[in-house]
């Protein structure tokens, strides 16, 4: 087990559910500083549920989820403030703010949380959209104009907006076609390096977690059943993760070798 | 640890020793320390900016610090940054100064645009007219092919739809009727009394409630609550592709949303007015009773052929407001654009248009009633 300083989220048994229903049944993960940690599971499992509930959306019947070490429960509503200020979330569908441009959504938390000039606040954000490949143009367009890659890396500026710490990705290339999807892993590895982020990303993507992730989690049955680097997780007994792995669509990428970074 | 600037002036130009954190939580301050800096070096011939002992770096540090840099190059002062540690390198180079290429805003801010804008509400306004007589034939064409195929009436959808607008709202219609019937009795006695008439406020009930207010106000309660929600229900659904998704099954969203929502308007707005006309009448029955009339009184006055006549006016114009507040609403729904504020903006013009309209044709109904002499 790593030193607690390189921790940036500890979740320790952790029950989240609906109605009659448990969902998380005593969940624990770490993670470390600096890594990109890989989340997959079945569908409806509960990823998306447990990245909702670290982000605080949802309520949780038990359990603990520390940041940097400290309890969120215990914290004042400033303090957690400043947690969730140094994370940036990239929602499934982007859920860029309609009626605002490009620009003005990735200004929307500068201009709440930040004291600096319009101008420096119209730079950063124009190289916030550098950083993400989109073009000086898009700046001044309604989210419903561009098209569902540049919502993406629209929302990716929006929440790299604020030079967060740790980024939370919910199926960042769901919705891409190969080459776009790919060139979004890229995007995500060079911004991960760049910035020295900490990644939790949610993905079905079987290329981005040879591509970018250093390690995987796996989640069933309310729990992480697995957590390691891939070619451990390769060795792994448990049906759903030899299906995932080995099955059809995984075993084609395998012969390619598992290498981060291999593209 | 905020950040500071040491300067030291040396034979070979100005060295500026950088320290503290240059992150975005500094805020203006990290600002105002680059500005003091290129303010201070303007005169120096060369200027070197040591980082190596910062503390942290982020993207917005890394901009400031290579926008003074070359800000000072601009000024002729030749600017150098070094000591930068491996992982502050690369910052600096993604985030490397820029110039930039402010596209150009949409949007003009001038007495032109004003007028413009007025221009183009006015010619919207008789686009909307067309655009409402077109949806209106368009609905009547997808009724006749319907009608033909007894097998694609929704029963079940018109019947819900029914229930939503007809049994949910009768409360509310009732209740303010009954206020209004009230209202309307309490003047009448009080203000014909000045002129000995106040056995007429009986017919000023009747005439007034059963004839224009019961149908109108039941409309205008049935456009902000019923036609609000058409509107917002079909917007929503056409932002998320829903009504694309049914195009694409060979299903026409007039055939299975609209039609049985407009049937089941039509079919609920005489019953709401039905229901609002005898809550008006009992209203004013009150208030008259407590002014010295008995119901029985009051039921014989009412008694007449003319309180009839009023009576079926009043319903024949109800499936008409009807028809018009439901063909408002689906269509505004129908022009909803991506965006919330959209959406908000088109069900808010559903209900003012619809409110609007239903005047206009009451109107239009009095001026044809007025011709054809009832």
């Amino acid at each position: 087990m790593s030193a607690p300083a390189d921790i940036v989220i500890r979740v320790r048994g952790l029950e989240v559910g609906f109605d009659d229903h448990l969902v998380m049944n005593g969940l624990d993960l770490d993670l470390h500083r600096g890594e990109v940690l890989g989340f997959v599971g079945a569908s409806g499992a509960g990823k998306s549920v447990l990245t909702r509930t670290i982000l605080g959306l949802l309520p949780k019947r038990a359990g603990t989820i520390e940041a940097d070490g400290r309890d969120l429960d215990t914290m004042t509503r400033v303090e957690r403030g400043e947690v969730e200020r140094r994370w940036g979330v990239l929602f499934q569908q982007g859920a860029l703010f309609s009626n605002l441009t490009v620009k003005q959504n990735i200004q929307a938390g500068m201009r709440e949380h930040l004291d600096i000039s319009p101008r420096l606040r119209d730079e950063l954000a124009m190289l916030k959209l550098a950083l993400v490949g989109l073009p000086p143009d898009a700046a001044n367009k309604l989210p419903s104009e561009l098209s569902g890659g540049m919502i993406k890396r629209a929302a990716l500026a929006r929440a790299l907006a604020l030079d967060p710490d740790v980024l939370f990705l919910d199926e960042p290339t769901s919705g891409l076609d190969p080459i776009g999807a790919g060139e979004f892993d890229d995007l995500i590895a060079t911004l991960q390096q760049t910035l020295g982020l900490t990644v939790f990303m949610v993905t079905h993507d079987l290329d981005s977690l040879f591509a970018i992730c250093d390690r995987v989690a796996v989640l069933g049955r309310g729990k992480v059943i697995a957590i390691g680097a891939i070619p451990e997780l390769l060795e792994s007994k448990e049906p759903w993760i030899r299906e995932y792995f080995h099955g059809k669509r995984g075993s084609g990428r395998l012969s390619a070798g598992p290498a981060r970074g291999g593209r | 640890m905020a950040p500071e600037i040491a300067s030291e002036t040396s034979a070979d130009g100005v060295v500026y020793a950088l320290t503290g954190a240059w992150t975005l939580s500094a805020g203006a301050r990290l600002e105002r320390q680059a500005d003091a800096l290129v303010g201070g070096a303007r005169d120096a011939s060369r200027a070197t900016l040591d980082i190596s002992d910062i503390e942290g770096l982020d993207t917005a540090g890394a901009w400031i610090l290579d926008r003074t840099r070359q800000s000072l190059t601009d000024m002729g002062v030749e600017a150098t940054l070094v000591g930068a540690r491996p992982e502050h390198a690369i910052l600096l180079r993604e985030a490397r100064y820029r110039p930039t290429e402010e596209p150009a805003r949409r949007g003009m801010h001038s007495p032109v645009a004003l007028l413009a804008d007025v221009g183009e509400s006015v010619y919207g306004a008789g686009v909307d007219l067309l655009d409402g007589l077109a949806f209106l034939g368009r609905l009547v064409v997808v009724a006749i092919r319907v009608a033909a195929h007894p097998r694609r009436w929704r029963f079940t959808s018109a019947a819900f739809h029914l229930e939503m607008f007809s049994l949910r709202s009768a409360p509310i219609i009732l209740m303010i009727n009954f206020f209004v019937g009230a209202i309307v009795a309490q003047q009448g006695v009080f203000q014909l009394s000045r002129f000995g008439a106040s056995s007429l406020t009986v017919d000023l009930v009747g005439i007034l409630t059963l004839r224009e207010l019961g149908v109108l106000l039941t409309a205008i309660m049935v456009a902000g609550r019923t036609g609000s929600a058409i509107t917002a229900e079909i917007g929503a659904m056409n932002m998320r592709e829903e009504l694309d998704a049914m195009r694409v099954m060979a299903l026409d969203p007039l055939e299975v949303l609209i039609l049985p929502r407009v049937i089941a308007l039509i079919v609920a707005l005489p019953i709401l007015t039905f229901l609002a006309d005898f809550a008006a009448l009992f209203g004013g029955m009150c208030v008259t009773w407590f002014y010295g009339v008995t119901p029985q009184a009051f039921i014989t006055e009412l008694q007449s052929p003319q309180s009839l006549m009023r009576f079926e006016i009043g319903m024949f114009k109800a499936p008409f407001l009807a028809l018009t507040i439901a063909i408002i609403a689906a269509a505004e729904g129908f022009a909803v654009k991506g965006s919330a504020e959209s959406l908000g903006s088109r069900v808010t013009a559903s209900v003012v248009k619809s409110i609007f309209m239903v005047i206009v044709l009451d109107g239009v109904f009095a001026v044809f009633f007025a011709a054809i002499n009832s």
